[in-house]
């Protein structure tokens, strides 16, 4: 096989056995996985791995360790499906909760620098919904690292991978995926130093590409989270599920969104409103501010709306000043910071103004429990295709996940993801590649760059960002949803006909924000057609014209397909083994 | 308020060398350096170059040299700075296009001093224990993004461009001091080096650099110390 690229037409070739896309937790685990047995492989990320969006979770890492008090996978895996409004397929979330404990002891030996309790073994605080024997009171199941714990777990892999000699391919803008007669063939890079096209011939490639929360104003995410992988697996004829299940995080800074982490109520953070009463106890009276996102960020929203905002303005406030400093500094350093430099409010002192921030993609691709991408009702497995991470749908989060849980999900699923593909490419040869296959998406830069007149990306992405915010965020109905399904469309139609100001070859990002653009519109359009579709309220996703939870219609997963005209919307059964649905209180 | 941006721009395939713009934009109360660059480059001109991708002063992809320091641009506001501001690409690296530098050197140091842990000792069915006193002890240097600030500072480093920097060392540092760890004597050896500590002047500048708040000079001493320690 050709190590550096082989020039073959005008397209350079790379041959590997493996390929994976993203170098977050979740493709950095299942390239640590592969370096371990020895298969070649390459992994592709368009920014530098450490620039990863993992390297910004903060509260922590969930694991039934039991290391304070009692605790059981039983009792996570319980916590998850109720906390997704029972649309968790159950064999996942019980893979989940078990592999949770090896996960994180992994890590320890990997190095990770956890914080410790008084006797040195891994610290625990709570989280949102985590709870101790089915309910009954909040437990300390997340593990953490102060509130940068998703900075250790990305270096401590990237350092693994580093160690075991793992090849990437940093600042490569994966821009296609190559996929012919039901085989995955490898992907098409844009090289950013350069503008050169890549192709990467592989039967084994996994998208970890991470979220698209930049479809919303007001976000939590970075400003390269643009559902790549999840688009492009879109084009290529994949269906996505649950796209309808955005998660909305309750604590964000006013305005702009970073958020502030659910560790910080884990700690003992109260919220309050604007007569200081702590607002929770009449939404969740038994786990108050630990109580699952979707419920929190809709209580928010119910406050400000019946005027009981701060001074009747739409935010309210963390109150952390009860804590101390020696707790506030210790364990929650960085978004203290945050706050100071964000807000110039000083947490130690002063009551934090927030607002609910759009955080989290609960749909994506369809895998099932060994990260194989699957593509209809009945979990037909698309050959050399993998998913994991937050692209990925499992589905472990239903329709709302847990704080902490989706660490746990990135590396559970990355990790066996490596597993599958190693075992997948044993005694494989390479799939044959047509020698043109880089040519369409080739003539899609090529005529993007060259178009001399036409709409600017900025004024297409901030009114997408702003209609989604608006119609499809913490609640929905369905006259405003068939509203942004017009309106989306109409975005797409521009989009069309959009225009880049830089025509160069150099690290040129307006192109590249033009391509990401493109990716956002498609995540629009499969989630504001899943969200009309579902006439029912669970987890994450609230209509008001349908307040309730439909079990006997709707206790179902959504899978949406691209075609030529509106896309298509099919249903398939969520697996349930252990836990019957009942109603969700906390 | 309305500000004065002056950008070092070059175009590798236009300009012959760089030269400076000005951009008058508008600011709102609490933006950041990073908000009045994409305000240029989504509404003025789409052409100006640079990386980011976090925006709250986590990822380390905005280190630039801002009114004579290295920052990062979404972690210092406007209103800290002032009317006028000038943004120029790291000092010490080469640079690519406007304010995005060439970052595979700096890497490669950093890969240089083994930052990974080394154990090999066959591990517990659980973890292993550490005290919280000994977790503290590399607490600080775990903090680094490697956003590079503070060795594009680093006088030492701008006189010779070997010197493996203040960066890597922090990056060792974490594991020369954590007690899980048993690579010390490599590391210490490599950083032993001509190109390793010893090029360390104390100047400060790095510590004064770093946004994470790292203390960087004393990480490097008591690096240095644990080389001296180790060869009496
Ligand atoms: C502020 C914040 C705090 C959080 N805190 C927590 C927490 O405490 N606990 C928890 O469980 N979860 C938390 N989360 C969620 C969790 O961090 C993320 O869901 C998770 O890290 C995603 O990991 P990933 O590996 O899927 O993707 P990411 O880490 O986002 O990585 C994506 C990778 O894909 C690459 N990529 C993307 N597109 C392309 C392309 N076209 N070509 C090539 N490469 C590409 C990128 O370069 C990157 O390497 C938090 C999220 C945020 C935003
Ligand atoms: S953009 Fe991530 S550190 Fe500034």
């Amino acid at each position: 096989m050709a190590e550096t690229g082989t020039l073959s037409r005008r397209q350079l070739v790379h041959e590997y056995e493996a390929v994976i896309v993203g170098a977050g937790g979740a493709g950095l685990w299942a390239a640590l996985e592969l370096a371990r047995s020895g298969v070649k492989t390459a992994v592709l990320t368009k920014l530098y791995p450490t620039r990863s969006h993992t390297g910004a979770a903060q509260g922590g890492i969930c694991a039934a360790l039991g290391n304070h008090e009692e605790d059981h996978w039983e009792w996570h895996m319980f916590d998850t499906v109720k906390g997704g409004d029972y649309l968790v397929d159950q064999d996942a979330a019980e893979v989940l909760a078990k592999e949770a404990i090896e996960t994180v002891i992994e890590l320890e030996h990997m190095g990770l620098p956890f914080n410790r309790t008084p006797d040195g073994k891994i610290d625990q605080r709570r989280f949102g919904g985590h709870t101790r024997n089915y309910g009954e009171a909040a437990v300390r199941r997340a593990c953490f690292a102060a509130d940068r714990t998703g900075h250790m777990i990305l270096q401590t892999l990237y350092q693994q991978c580093i160690k075991h000699g793992v090849r990437f391919f940093d600042e490569y803008h994966v821009v296609d995926l190559l996929i012919d007669g039901g085989q995955t063939r490898g992907v098409v890079a844009y090289r950013i130093a350069d503008g050169e096209i890549h192709v990467f011939r592989s039967g084994a490639v996994l998208i970890a590409t991470g979220g698209f929360g930049r479809m919303f104003k007001i976000t939590s995410n970075a400003l390269s989270l643009t559902g790549d992988g999840v688009a492009l697996a879109y084009r290529r004829g994949v269906p996505l599920e649950d796209m309808e299940f955005y998660q909305i995080h309750p604590t964000g800074i006013v305005g702009i969104g970073i958020l502030l982490s659910e560790a910080a109520r884990g700690e003992g953070g109260y919220l309050r409103n604007d007569s200081g009463e702590r607002f929770m106890e009449r939404y969740a009276p038994k786990l108050m501010e630990l109580a699952p996102r979707d419920m929190v960020s809709r209580a928010i929203y119910m406050e400000i709306r019946e005027g009981r905002g701060i001074n009747g303005g739409d935010y309210v406030y963390l109150d952390l000043t009860h804590l101390g400093r020696e707790v506030i500094e210790s364990k929650l350093p960085d978004i203290t910071e945050f706050a100071r430099v964000y807000q110039g409010i000083e947490p130690i002192t002063q009551p934090v103004p927030i607002t609910p921030t759009a955080h989290y993609a609960q749909g994506g691709i369809p895998t099932n429990v060994d990260a194989r991408v699957v593509v209809d009702e009945v979990n037909t497995v698309l050959p050399g295709l993998y998913a994991a991470g937050e692209c990925a749908c499992v589905s472990v989060h239903g329709a709302n996940r847990l704080g902490t849980n989706s660490l746990v999900d990135i590396l559970v699923f990355g990790r066996r993801a490596g597993r599958s593909m190693a075992k997948d490419v044993a005694g494989q040869g390479l799939p044959d590649l047509d020698p043109d296959a880089s040519e369409p998406v080739r003539a899609e830069i090529e005529a993007l760059r060259g178009r001399e007149s036409g709409e600017s990306v900025n004024r297409i992405r901030t009114e997408l960002a702003a209609v989604m915010w608006e119609r499809c965020g913490v609640f929905r109905e369905g006259a405003g949803l068939e509203r942004l399904t017009g309106e989306v469309r109409d975005l797409r139609h521009r989009y069309a006909n959009v225009k880049v100001e830089d025509k160069g070859l150099v690290f040129n990002t307006d192109l590249l924000e033009a391509r990401e653009l493109g990716y956002l519109l498609d995540c629009a359009e499969a989630t504001v057609a899943a969200a009309l579709a579902r006439t029912e309220s669970r987890g994450g996703h609230y209509r008001e014209d349908f307040p309730e939870r439909n079990d006997t219609d709707w206790l179902k997963h959504t899978l949406i397909y691209r075609t030529d005209g509106d896309p298509q919307l099919r249903y398939k059964p969520v697996t349930i083994t252990r836990f019957q649905p009942k109603p969700r209180v906390y | 308020m309305q500000v004065d941006l002056r950008i070092l721009r070059y175009d590798p395939e236009r300009d012959k060398k760089p030269h400076w713009e000005t951009y008058r934009v508008e600011s709102a109360p609490m933006d950041r350096v990073l908000d009045v660059l994409n305000a240029v480059k989504w509404e003025k001109d789409g052409t100006l170059t640079y990386r980011r991708s976090c925006a709250h002063g986590v990822c380390g992809s905005d280190a630039m040299l801002i009114n004579g320091r290295n920052r990062l641009a979404c972690k210092i506001r406007v209103d800290q700075l002032g009317k006028k501001i000038s943004v120029a690409p790291l000092p010490g690296f080469a640079v690519i296009k406007d304010l995005v530098v060439d970052m595979e050197d700096f890497f490669a140091k950093y890969r240089s001093v083994h930052p990974y842990q080394i154990d090999e000792r066959p591990m517990p069915v659980t973890e292993r224990l550490q005290s919280p006193e000994d977790r503290a002890r590399y607490d600080d240097t775990t903090k680094c993004i490697l956003c590079a600030a503070c060795t594009s500072s680093c006088p030492s480093f701008w006189a010779k461009d070997t010197y493996v920097g203040p960066a890597a060392i922090v990056q060792a540092h974490r594991f020369i001091f954590d007690t899980r760890d048993e690579g010390s004597d490599e590391r210490l050896e490599i950083l032993a080096d001509a190109d390793g500590v010893w090029r360390c002047r104390t100047i400060f500048n790095c510590t004064e650099a770093c946004p994470r708040g790292i203390d960087i000079t004393r990480a490097i001493l008591e690096v240095s110390s644990a080389i001296v320690e180790r060869s009496v």
